[in-house]
């Protein structure tokens, strides 16, 4: 398929199933990102990212800086974890991550200097395998919330035959606008990290694709989508419905490039590469300045907090103390979300540290509680009608409640991203996502019997 | 930082859209309102009293029923109520009181609840007590009262409906007399509904409105009412030898409004994806025309709608989407089926 080029910026080349059209709520868009004073303490869980937990370095009682490497693993597919602040270890025990798991982590206690470590260098990086090993040594995971290790991504086999860089500005998730920002405030950046990644993986054709309710970012995205450098035009800004999920990576795939990913396979089978467009400026910047993953960008909004405001934290800043820094509660919230509204998840408590994936905090008024009593299913369809991966949730909750193996597995249900469509267009109130979830895990179960 | 109360904890997602099972069930029923405004003038007073009964007998049905099966109440989803208006919309106006409380309780108790109740019945309930009254009662139930007969002081009378004079003239292979013949309302009367016919089916210009707003509010899609009227009109166009007239009777005729637009695009009774949705109206609209022109009953509506539902389940099958980037074909695979 062939896209158009009009007014400077291309369309979808493919319409993409499904969809809802939630409210954007992005009410942070206009407020720069804030640099939140060094907190008095980090901790630092050891498993940030999708992979093999890090074991720590350093021992309690050490000097630490920030950048200092402090936790790492032999295993490939992990992240390296840097100190976010400069002080002493005073503690290696174990922490609850947003999703209820316990991991290991350290505590700095800050001497509240921000010493920044002096074996901090700009790495060599001439080459695909040079890039790969200082992406590896940044500590960078997916920013956009996913989290999985950017090198290993990065290192898809050369078969594959990537042709195409997606940059994905979607940022489709309600409230959030650490992405569009980063368009805004360090739009050369991305275009340093595109044309890095370009180069040394040999990659033909870049499309940043952003949702056509940032006009702001479209334009500054234009500015060095046009840039003298790029002399054949190789990199192009297309412009996407706003419509959610329209960042998850397939369903971005499908509406830049017309290809599907298979069931099972990755991007990469059908020549794509997607990157989160604060994952790109951030190589930009490590590989100018060797400074790793020691502090991100996060929204923080929703109708119980105070001033919203997107804020730049030291990774393992505690969640309550972003709150306060962004003025505490203005009345209480009935819960508390990492990530979007969609897909984040829902936490036991402030007391929780900020990881390297977290891209918001949102903390959600009572009286914007929303209780559906779930009721039986009216077969209405709406379901099936919203589902990105044209799967039929009502029916797979059907057979999830029996428990019919067979049944789930002709419905395909593995390919569900849980991006939470269903759930949110059932006017039964039916939690068709947990259905999904126990779907999977009855198929999972019945392949581990066999 | 220190919070007082607990927080909630639940699986995503945090939010949801605002559009509930009761507010759809409560937006069939306003989509119901016009027509039921034009039974009201054209058949007098005794519309409130049936519809009363049906209403009435169908919450009364369907609280007992749950109650005496130990289920959790579902009156407040309002289908009851939907069932209970179109019930009374497919019945003439002189029916028997006692015969609406029958029809009530068959559409609820026997084909609703005794199959699970709400989006597990594989029949329209509404239709299947009409077809129900109609071999229970014959003679009540095709007993036609003419518009505005309640005003006038007219006696019920057993009349053929339009469509039944329609029918003797295409029988008789004399089509193009029928215009102007003898009773026949004229097509303005047709549109606003000045004819004989069962409650709330008569008013073509009521019904399209409550269409209309049902589509606009999402409730339903176009493919069903579409697919069904268009495929009427197509096919009585043949057999009207390209005479319009004759095929603006037919689509305002009859129940084929209420039926297109109320009950052949009930959630529980019709496909769930587009593609079945266009088969199922096709289907509907061809089963209609064949009943109008070569059945011996003057009406095909209930039936093809009724035939229809038999065959969703099938037609589900055929029209599952394949997961998002399976191989177009694949060879021996089983469709995903219910």
């Amino acid at each position: 398929m062939k896209a158009k080029k009009s007014g400077g910026v291309l369309k979808a080349v493919a319409r993409t199933h499904g969809g809802v059209g939630v409210a954007h709520n992005k009410n942070t868009a206009e407020m720069e990102v804030e640099r939140m004073p060094a907190p008095a303490q980090v901790i630092l869980p050891m498993q940030q990212h999708i992979g093999v937990p890090c074991s720590p370095i350093v021992k309690v009682g050490d000097m630490v800086a920030v950048g200092q490497l402090i936790a790492d693993s032999e295993k490939y597919v992990s992240a390296p974890i840097h100190a976010s602040i400069s002080g002493k270890i005073t503690k290696i025990g174990e922490t609850p991550l947003p999703n209820g798991v316990i991991s290991q982590s350290i505590t700095i206690e800050s001497d509240g200097e921000m010493r920044p470590f002096e074996g901090i260098t700009p790495p060599t990086v001439t080459n695909r395998e040079e890039l790969i090993k200082a992406v590896r040594a940044s500590g960078l995971v997916g920013l956009g919330g996913a989290g999985f290790p950017t090198h290993v991504k990065l290192n898809f086999p050369p078969d594959k035959n990537v042709d195409t860089l997606i940059i994905n500005v979607a940022e489709c998730e309600p409230y959030i606008t650490v992405d569009y920002r980063e368009c805004i405030d360090n739009s050369w950046d991305i275009l340093s990290g595109i044309f890095t990644l370009k180069e040394l993986l040999g990659i033909k054709n870049v499309i940043i694709a952003v949702e056509d309710n940032k006009p702001a970012a479209i334009k500054e995205l234009r500015k060095i989508a046009d840039n003298s450098n790029d002399t054949d035009d190789t990199v192009k800004v297309m412009v996407l419905k706003s419509r959610y999920p329209q960042g998850a990576e397939k369903v971005l795939v499908q509406a830049t490039t017309g290809r599907r990913v298979p069931p099972g396979k990755l991007p990469a089978d059908i020549g794509c590469m997607v990157m989160n467009v604060a994952s790109v400026a951030f190589i930009a910047r490590y590989l100018k300045t060797g400074k790793p993953l020691v502090s991100r960008s996060l929204t923080v909004d929703g109708s119980a907090i105070a001033n919203p405001k997107n804020v730049r934290v030291a990774i393992g800043t505690n969640v309550g103390d972003v709150i306060d820094f962004c003025g505490g509660f203005k009345e209480d919230p009935y819960k508390i979300i990492t990530g979007g509204p969609m897909m984040g998840l829902a936490i036991i408590g402030t007391d929780l540290p900020v990881l390297k994936q977290n891209n918001a905090i949102l903390a959600l008024a009572e009286k914007t509680r929303r209780v559906k009593r779930e009721m039986d299913c009216i077969r209405c369809g709406r379901c099936a009608n919203v589902c990105p991966m044209d799967l039929m949730p009502t029916l797979i909750a059907r057979f999830a409640k029996v428990k019919d193996a067979e049944k789930i597995k002709q419905t395909g249900v593995t390919v569900c991203m849980e991006c939470g469509s269903c759930s949110y267009a059932c006017p039964s109130g039916i939690p068709l996502v947990q259905y999904m979830r126990l779907a999977k895990t009855i198929l999972a179960e019945e392949g581990g019997k066999k | 930082m220190t919070l007082d109360k607990k927080l909630t904890v639940s699986a995503s997602p945090h939010i949801r859209s605002s559009v509930t099972s009761t507010g759809i069930m409560l937006d069939v029923i306003l989509a119901l309102i016009p027509a039921f405004f034009a039974a009201v003038i054209f058949f007098g007073p005794r519309v409130l009293a049936v519809t009363a009964v049906t209403v009435g007998t169908c919450l009364l049905s369907e609280y007992f029923a749950r109650k005496a099966m130990k289920r959790p109440g579902t009156l407040g989803d309002l289908s009851a109520v939907v069932t209970g208006v179109i019930l009374a919309f497919n019945l003439p106006v002189s029916i028997p009181l006692w015969m609406a409380g029958i029809g009530s309780v068959v559409a609820i108790v026997v084909v609703k609840q005794f199959f699970g109740g709400i989006g597990m019945n594989f029949v329209n309930p509404a239709l299947m007590a009409r077809i129900v009254l109609t071999v229970s009662f014959p003679s009540a139930m095709s007993t036609w009262t003419s518009a505005f007969a309640w005003r006038d002081g007219v006696e019920a009378v057993t009349s053929a409906s339009p469509l039944a004079q329609l029918n003797s003239f295409f029988a008789s292979g004399s089509i193009e007399n029928f215009a102007g013949a003898q009773g026949l309302p004229t097509l303005t009367q047709m549109f606003f509904g000045q004819r004989s016919g069962s409650l709330g089916e008569v008013c073509a210009v009521a019904l399209l409105l409550g269409g209309l707003f049902l589509i606009i509010r999402g409730v339903i899609s176009v493919a069903i009412p579409f697919t069904y009227i268009g495929t009427v009109a197509v096919i009585m166009l043949i057999a009207g030898k390209g005479d319009f007239t004759f095929v603006a009777y037919h689509l305002m005729g009859g129940g084929l409004l209420l039926g297109a637009i109320f009950m052949a695009t009930d959630y529980t009774t019709s496909p769930v994806n587009v593609k079945g949705k266009i088969i199922f109206g096709i289907g509907c609209g061809f089963l209609t025309a064949v009943i109008r022109l070569f059945g011996s009953m003057p009406e095909g509506v209930s039936f093809s709608i009724i035939i229809m539902n038999v065959l969703v389940p099938h037609i589900e099958r055929l029209t599952t989407p394949k997961p998002f980037g399976t191989p177009k074909k694949v060879r021996g695979e089983k469709a995903v089926g219910q």
